[in-house]
C-alpha cells in the first residue's frame, strides 16, 4: 500500500470542511466519539448544522473565532492507499501555509464554489502548488447540486481554470465536479451527472499515478551520521547513514563523495533489517565504502558521472514568512540537505504578485507572504541541484540569527 | 529478515507505506542525534514508544542508541508495564533515567490533586520539566501522533519549547519539506515527535510485522473492572470503586498505557497483535476517546495540558 500526501486549502463557504469530513466519515476515519463532540459543540454554538470543520480545528482560539489557524494534519485509509491531508487554511498567512503544506504534497486538491467560479483565492493556490512543484493539480468543483448538475458550468470553469495553468508549470492536471454535501462524485459516481465519464475523487486519488515523480536518476546521499559502533563485534564498521534524496544506488557502484572529490565504490547497503541490493528514494540506509575516505555529516554521496552544482552563489525563489521584511545585506542562517550555513541576502531581483503573477522589479525587499526572487551568498559551497530537478537537493530553509525561529523557504535555480 | 525496506515491490522502486513510514522516522531520528547535544528518549512501556525506540535501535545500527532513555513514572503506572520497561530497555542495552512523580510531590514540587483516586496525569508535567532542566535535555523526542487528539494534530515534528517548558500552538515555526529546524537558545529545548504521521492502525501493523513485545496488558486477559463515567477502570493499589459502583470480572485489553487512574479497558478477545490490528480497523472510537479519562475534561484539555508542557 503506497502513501499519499494530500495539501489543500480554502474558506469555510467552498466546503472544504465538508469535503475532508466526508472522505473521512466515507473511509471511516471520523470516529463516534469525534463525531458526537463535534455534534455536542455545535449544538452549544446554536449552529444550524453540524460544523465538520470542528474536526479539524482543535485549538481553543479556533473554537472560539471560528478560524483555522494553522496547518492540520488529517489521516485516513482506503484498502488502496493511505492518505495524509495537510489542511490549511485560506485566508490567514495563507502563503506561509500553503508553501508548508504543499511543500510535501504529491497532490493539491482545489476546491471552487461552482456558483462563483475562478475567484483570486483559486488561482493563488494553483500558482503555489505550481512553485512547490507538486505533480498533481485537482480542480474540483464544488456545489454542482447548486447549478442544477449543469455540465455548462462545469465546463467554463474548467476551461478559465486550464487558460490560467497554462501560464504555470503543471504537469499533471485533472478536474471533477462534485458536490461535497450531496456525496456527488465524491465517493461513488454521481447519478445526477452522466455527462461526467471520469473517476469520483476518491478513486482519482487512489489511483493518480506517483511512482514516476521521485527523481530516480540523479543519485544523491546527503551524509546524516556517521556509524561507528567502536564495539568489540564490529571494530572496523563504519558506515554513512542518510536518506536517499534521489537516484538509486547499488552495491558496488562507482561514487564521488564531496566536497572531497574522493572516488571509490559502494561496498554494501545495511539496515537493521539486512543487506540491500540497492537504495532509492525516501529510504533511510546505512551506506559502506570501499575506501577509507573521511566523511561527515554534511558531504554529499553522488556519481563520478552525475554530480551537483557546487557553489556559493545561490539564486532562488524564496517565499518570506516573517514579519520583519528581508533586505539585501541581512545575514540568516540557512539549513540546506544536512547542513547549516550562514547566508547574506545579496540582491532582490523581483517580488512576485502571486495572484497576478506579476513580477515587481522596484520591490527592494520581500514581506511576509511576499514571494520574490533572491541572490544569496553563503559561507561554504552547497552541492545542489535545480528544485525543478530534486526537491530534496534544490530546498532550503532560513532562519532568523538570533530568534531562531523559521523566517524563509528557498527554492533553487540551477542549470537544468 | 522481516520486511525489506523497499516494501512490496521493490522491484518498481515503491515502498510500502509502513517503510515510508520507518524511513521518515529513522531520518528525524538521526537529524535530532546529529544536531543536538543532549537528546532523551521518553518511554512510557506504551506501544508508541515500544515502536519509537526500535526505530531509534533502526536508526543507528549496528551502533548504539547514543542518547539516554527516560520513564516519567507516576507511581501509578501498571506493575505489568514497570516490569516490561526495565526489561525493554535492557534488551537495547540503553540507559534509563527514571523521573518520579512521587519524589516531586516528596520533595513539595508537585501535590497530588484533592479527593479519592486523584490522576496524577497533570502532575506529570512538572516532574518531567524538572528532569529536562536538571539533566540540560535539548531535545526530547516523544511518541505522540497526529491522528490521536485534534490539539496534537497542528503539532509540528520539531516543536519549540520556551525556558518554562510552554507550548505556543499560534506562534509555531513552519515546517517545510525534511528541513527540520532544532536551532534554540539555552534553556530552551524541542520536543521531537518521529511519529507524527503514524496512525494507531500504523503502530499495530508495525507490531506485527516486526514482532515487537508490548507490555501484556495490551492483549486480552481476565480482569476486575468497575464501570465509571463510561469506562472500565481496573481494581488495584490507587483505584478503588465508591459504593455504588459495582466490580465484575471480564475480558479485557487496554488500547493506551496511563495511569491505572485514569486508563479504562475494553472489553475485547484480541490476544494477538493481528487480532487488534482487525480489532483497530473496525473500531468507530478513537483510542483516546475510548479510554482516556485526563482527555474528557474539557474540549481542549489536551492543549491546555500541551501548553504547560505535558508529553
Amino acid at each position: 500500500m503506497e502513501l499519499l500526501r494530500i495539501a489543500t486549502a480554502g474558506s469555510v463557504d467552498d466546503g472544504k470542511s465538508t469535503l475532508i469530513g466526508r472522505l473521512l466519515y466515507d473511509s471511516k476515519a471520523i470516529f463516534e466519539d469525534q463525531l458526537e463532540s463535534v455534534e455536542r459543540v455545535s449544538r452549544q454554538r446554536g449552529d444550524e448544522y453540524t460544523d465538520l470543520a470542528l474536526l479539524t480545528d482543535g485549538l481553543r482560539a479556533e473554537r472560539e473565532q471560528g478560524i483555522t489557524i494553522d496547518v492540520a494534519y488529517r489521516y485516513f485509509a482506503t484498502p488502496a492507499r493511505k492518505f495524509i491531508i495537510a489542511d490549511t487554511p485560506g485566508h490567514i498567512q495563507y502563503t506561509r501555509n500553503m508553501v508548508t503544506g504543499n511543500s510535501n504534497a504529491d497532490l493539491t486538491l482545489v476546491l471552487v464554489d461552482a456558483r462563483k467560479g475562478i475567484v483570486e483565492q483559486t488561482r493563488r493556490h494553483a500558482f503555489l502548488a505550481s512553485l512547490l512543484r507538486v505533480p498533481h493539480l485537482l480542480l474540483c468543483v464544488n456545489k454542482m447540486d447548486l447549478v442544477g448538475y449543469d455540465p455548462d458550468v462545469f465546463g467554463a470553469i474548467r476551461e478559465e481554470f486550464a487558460a490560467f495553468a497554462s501560464r504555470l508549470d503543471v504537469s499533471d492536471l485533472s478536474f471533477i465536479p462534485i458536490s461535497a454535501l450531496q456525496g456527488d462524485n465524491v465517493v461513488q459516481r454521481s447519478v445526477n451527472m452522466p455527462w461526467y465519464e471520469g473517476a469520483s475523487l476518491l478513486h482519482h486519488l487512489e489511483q493518480v499515478y506517483i511512482s514516476s515523480d521521485r527523481n530516480l536518476i540523479d543519485p544523491r546521499l546527503p551524509v546524516q551520521w556517521v556509524v561507528r559502533p567502536q564495539a568489540t563485534s564490529t571494530p572496523d564498521y563504519r558506515g554513512y547513514a542518510g536518506r536517499v534524496a534521489g537516484g538509486v544506488f547499488r552495491s558496488g557502484d562507482e561514487v564521488l563523495v564531496l566536497p572531497s572529490g574522493l572516488t571509490t565504490r559502494v561496498a554494501g547497503i545495511d539496515t537493521f533489517d539486512g543487506q540491500l541490493a540497492e537504495a532509492y528514494p525516501p529510504m533511510s540506509v546505512t551506506v559502506r565504502l570501499v575506501d577509507d575516505v573521511d566523511i561527515s555529516r554534511g558531504d554529499l554521496i553522488c556519481r563520478p558521472m552525475n554530480q551537483p552544482t557546487v557553489g556559493q552563489d545561490l539564486d532562488a525563489l524564496v517565499a518570506w514568512m516573517a514579519d520583519r521584511p528581508v533586505v539585501p545585506g541581512d545575514f540568516l542562517a540557512l539549513k540546506h540537505t544536512t547542513r547549516w550555513v550562514r547566508a547574506v541576502v545579496r540582491d532582490i531581483h523581483y517580488r512576485l504578485d502571486v495572484n497576478t503573477l506579476h513580477r515587481d522589479e522596484s520591490a527592494g525587499s520581500l514581506g511576509l507572504n511576499d514571494v520574490g526572487r533572491v541572490s544569496l551568498r553563503v559561507t561554504q559551497p552547497l552541492y545542489y541541484d535545480s528544485y525543478r530537478r530534486n526537491r530534496q537537493t534544490g530546498s532550503f530553509i532560513l532562519a532568523d540569527e538570533s530568534t531562531n525561529v523559521t523566517v524563509g523557504a528557498g527554492m533553487l535555480h540551477g542549470p537544468d | 529478515m522481516e520486511r525489506a525496506p523497499g516494501g512490496t515491490a521493490a522491484g518498481q522502486y515503491q515502498q510500502s507505506h509502513l517503510s515510508t513510514l520507518e524511513s521518515q522516522s529513522i531520518h528525524i531520528i538521526r537529524e535530532v542525534a546529529a544536531e543536538f547535544e543532549r537528546p532523551v528518549l521518553l518511554f512510557s512501556g506504551g506501544k508508541d514508544s515500544v515502536v519509537m525506540l526500535r526505530l531509534a535501535q533502526k536508526a543507528f545500527w549496528p551502533g548504539r542508541i547514543p542518547f539516554p532513555i527516560m520513564h516519567v513514572d507516576t507511581g501509578h503506572n501498571f506493575p505489568e508495564v514497570i516490569e516490561f520497561r526495565d526489561r525493554a530497555v535492557d534488551s537495547y542495552g540503553a540507559n534509563l533515567v527514571v523521573a518520579s512523580v512521587q519524589a516531586s510531590i516528596d520533595s513539595g514540587r508537585a501535590v497530588d490533586e484533592p479527593g479519592p483516586n486523584p490522576s496524577r496525569n497533570r502532575l506529570q508535567t512538572r516532574t518531567l520539566l524538572d528532569a529536562i532542566n536538571e539533566h540540560r535535555f535539548d531535545a526530547v523526542f516523544g511518541g505522540a501522533r497526529r491522528d490521536e487528539e485534534k490539539a496534537r494534530s497542528k503539532e509540528r515534528v520539531f516543536s519549540f519549547r520556551d525556558e518554562f517548558g510552554q507550548w505556543d500552538p499560534k506562534n509555531q515555526r513552519p515546517e517545510l519539506w525534511s528541513l527540520f529546524n532544532g536551532r534554540h537558545r539555552a534553556g530552551e529545548h524541542i520536543r521531537v515527535f518521529p511519529l507524527s504521521d503514524w496512525t494507531e492502525l500504523d503502530i499495530w501493523q508495525y507490531v506485527t510485522e516486526d514482532h515487537l513485545e508490548l507490555p501484556s496488558i495490551y492483549y486480552s486477559h481476565r480482569r476486575e473492572v468497575f464501570r465509571r463515567d463510561g469506562m472500565l477502570l481496573s481494581v488495584g493499589a490507587h483505584v478503588s470503586p465508591r459504593g455504588d459502583e459495582e466490580v465484575f470480572e471480564t475480558t479485557v485489553r487496554y488500547r493506551t498505557v496511563g495511569d491505572m487512574t485514569c486508563t479504562g479497558a475494553v472489553e475485547s478477545l484480541a490476544t494477538t497483535a493481528e487480532d487488534i490490528v482487525i480489532e483497530v480497523a473496525a473500531s468507530r472510537l478513537t483510542e483516546r476517546g475510548a479510554t482516556r479519562a485526563d482527555d474528557r475534561v474539557s474540549e481542549a484539555a489536551m492543549e491546555d495540558r500541551k501548553r504547560e508542557g505535558y508529553f
